[in-house]
């Protein structure tokens, strides 16, 4: 692998670094506010590895949560991943073996707006390896620091939306149409609206998937 | 709760994470489709602005931080187009105005 595309990975993932170690460190915080130990936060960093699934189980955890009733949450509030994989089966086809297993299994919000448009092989490895690292650093430093330190950290969570709207803007700077781009924003905004924050992501996506068939024949002509 | 029992909880929600992560790749491992193919280029746009709206989910009637800072980070990567610039300029102006209200 040569360094100068370990180098350009290393540099494009320093946003989500700056984004895990905002958030890895509430989450550490949080989780030891509640009493868990840095052995919980750490296999779960290691193991789940979903910011979000993460921030949910902690509340489940301070209730009486049935195994049966945290499988479905888990469910609800992972199933964006399955949209994550479907627009990646074909670039991550040219990878094999455990690397293949890994890339999969890393392919995290974060992880996947920076894969999402390449077609490099070892430069999706790598970005999926550095971006676990982040994780697992932020989160156990966040459970460490936890008890000692006291800061107002309100708001910090925002780095994450501002990550995914410079995102969006350096897509839609880059994209021959942008009738995707506001097909998501629209169907989301108007699922949001009728079905509420908690349930609008599965009907938001499915109403995604078939608003993106009805454009078809007008976004492949302008998709040249 | 004990320790036990939250592994086991951590280990439910990470085998149905990673379930859902595997479904596509081992549903279309020989040959993909067209219609995926297709899925494949367009969805990165639509799902990266329904992350953005699922960030922001929880903004209720007082919206005005939100949006002052989104602003602000659209703006500053439009004319600059350096993502780190505009995520910390963007986070920094949210917890002034979140803190300070």
């Amino acid at each position: 692998m040569r360094t100068d595309k370990v180098i350009h990975a290393f540099r494009d993932s320093l946003p989500v670094m700056t984004g895990y170690a905002v958030l890895g460190l509430g989450f550490g915080v949080l989780m030891a506010s509640k009493g868990y130990d840095v052995f919980l936060v750490l296999s779960e960093s290691i193991l789940i590895y979903s910011g979000t699934m993460q921030f949910v189980l902690a509340d489940m955890l301070s209730g009486n949560v049935t195994l049966s009733a945290c499988a479905l949450t888990a469910l609800m509030v992972s199933a964006r991943h399955v949209f994550y994989g479907v627009s990646m089966v074909e670039r991550y086809r040219d990878i094999h073996g455990l690397k293949k297993f890994y890339v999969i299994f890393a392919l995290t919000d974060e992880t996947y707006s920076l894969v999402c448009e390449s077609n490099d092989a070892d430069y999706c490895f790598l970005v999926s390896i550095f971006n676990h690292s982040y994780w697992i650093t932020g989160t156990v430093a966040g459970s460490l620091i936890g008890q000692v330190l006291k800061f107002d950290s309100r708001g910090i969570d925002f780095s994450l939306t501002a990550l995914f709207v410079s995102i969006c803007v350096e897509q839609w700077l880059n994209a021959d149409t942008h009738i995707p781009a506001l097909t998501g924003l629209t169907a989301s905004v108007l699922c949001l609206l009728i079905f509420g924050p908690d349930n609008f992501l599965i009907p938001a996506m499915i109403a995604v998937t078939c608003l993106l068939f009805a454009f078809r024949g007008k976004i492949e002509n302008e998709n040249v | 709760m004990r320790m036990y029992d939250a592994l086991i909880l951590v280990i439910i929600s990470g085998a149905v994470t990673a379930f859902l992560r595997f479904i596509p790749f081992i549903a279309f491992s020989k040959k993909t489709p067209a219609f995926i193919l297709y899925l494949g280029r367009v969805l990165p746009y639509s799902v990266m602005a329904m992350l953005v709206v699922y960030c922001l989910r929880n903004t209720g009637a007082y919206f005005l931080p939100e949006a002052l800072s989104c602003l602000l980070v659209i703006i500053l990567h439009v004319w600059k187009r350096n993502t780190l610039l505009s995520i910390t300029a963007g986070t920094a102006l949210y917890m002034f105005m979140i803190q300070c209200a």
